[in-house]
């Protein structure tokens, strides 16, 4: 049987398939009887994916100016 | 049965400019693909620089410096990869100079416990002696994952959190769920074996998640 404290180092293996047949069974009993686990790999999940849904940052302007002024330079040189 | 024929890709009005397309324009020294492709990639490109080097005005010149050495090789690119994942070798090779060069710090491959391997992902004192929870993560006031993100408060909870941390870990996080990059090919950008990236991921995950949790469950 795991224990709590060993579900919340797994939970990344688990999520990404690199835990065994025998250790994904046990994570899945203990997962099917632990509501506070069951939270803990839904928020760290949830958390997952909005790491993915955050906007894309943009240059600040004066870096893409410097950036253009290179790419001038080196345009010039070709 | 063999897999039906691949379809093109839906063109619409608001499709991001072909790649492909402005890469030939670039070879051919049109500025404005150059501009086109800053706007694509620079932003995502700084972003993955920072979490190198940390000082912005540092992971300004990484990134000016990959750039250009981009433009260098441009002929050497053949799109086996994605353009994206093209530059952001060519950042990680440039930051990882510059960190050496400065002695800051030592290449992640050689990360031990500054790695986080020794860490635990929740403080071991939320759990009783037989390793079950005393201190339960509390429901959360909002689990929705396009929310937390546009979210001020929440976004800049996980903005912080991400910045806080180590070197390796917030290189795994920006590339793996920041970027949605495999696995693979992070341990090959960072030189880092797949366990290692692992633990380097679930570290970085377990504290974003207590930053949120401070937010959305301790705050109630």
């Amino acid at each position: 049987m795991l224990t709590c404290k060993q579900i919340t180092e797994l939970v990344t293996a688990y999520a990404e398939g690199q835990l065994g047949l025998t250790d994904r069974l046990r994570f899945w009993m203990h997962l099917g009887m632990c509501s506070n686990c069951k939270n803990y790999v839904r928020q760290l999940k949830a958390t997952a994916k909005a790491l993915g849904k955050l906007p894309e940052p943009q240059l600040p302007p004066e870096m893409r100016d410097e950036l253009m002024r290179r790419f001038d330079g080196w345009n010039s040189r070709q | 049965m063999s897999p039906p024929p691949q379809q093109p890709p839906p063109t619409s009005a608001t499709a991001a400019p072909d790649e492909r397309e402005l890469l030939s324009r670039l070879r051919a020294g049109d500025r404005e693909a150059f501009a086109a492709l800053v706007a694509l990639h620079g932003g995502p490109l700084l972003r993955l620089a920072i979490s190198f080097v940390k000082t912005p005005a540092i992971a300004e010149e990484v990134v000016q410096d990959a750039w250009l050495a981009a433009l260098e090789s441009l002929g050497k690119f053949e799109g086996r990869a994605s353009l994206r994942t093209w530059l952001f070798h060519i950042v990680a090779n440039k930051a990882r100079t510059r960190v050496v060069r400065e002695g800051r710090t030592v290449p992640f491959s050689a990360l031990g416990s500054e790695a986080g391997g020794d860490e635990p992902a929740v403080s071991p004192e939320r759990f009783d002696r037989g390793g079950m929870w005393k201190e339960p993560p509390g429901k959360w006031s909002e689990e929705n994952p396009e929310r937390l993100a546009q979210n001020t408060q929440t976004r800049a909870a996980i903005e912080q959190a991400i910045a806080a941390l180590p070197e390796a870990q917030r290189a795994v996080i920006t590339l793996r769920d920041i970027e949605e990059l495999e696995a693979e090919e992070i341990c090959n950008l960072l030189g880092v074996t797949l366990s290692n990236q692992r633990v380097l991921l679930h570290r970085a995950r377990a504290k974003v998640r207590q930053a949120l949790e401070s937010y959305l469950a301790g705050a109630r």
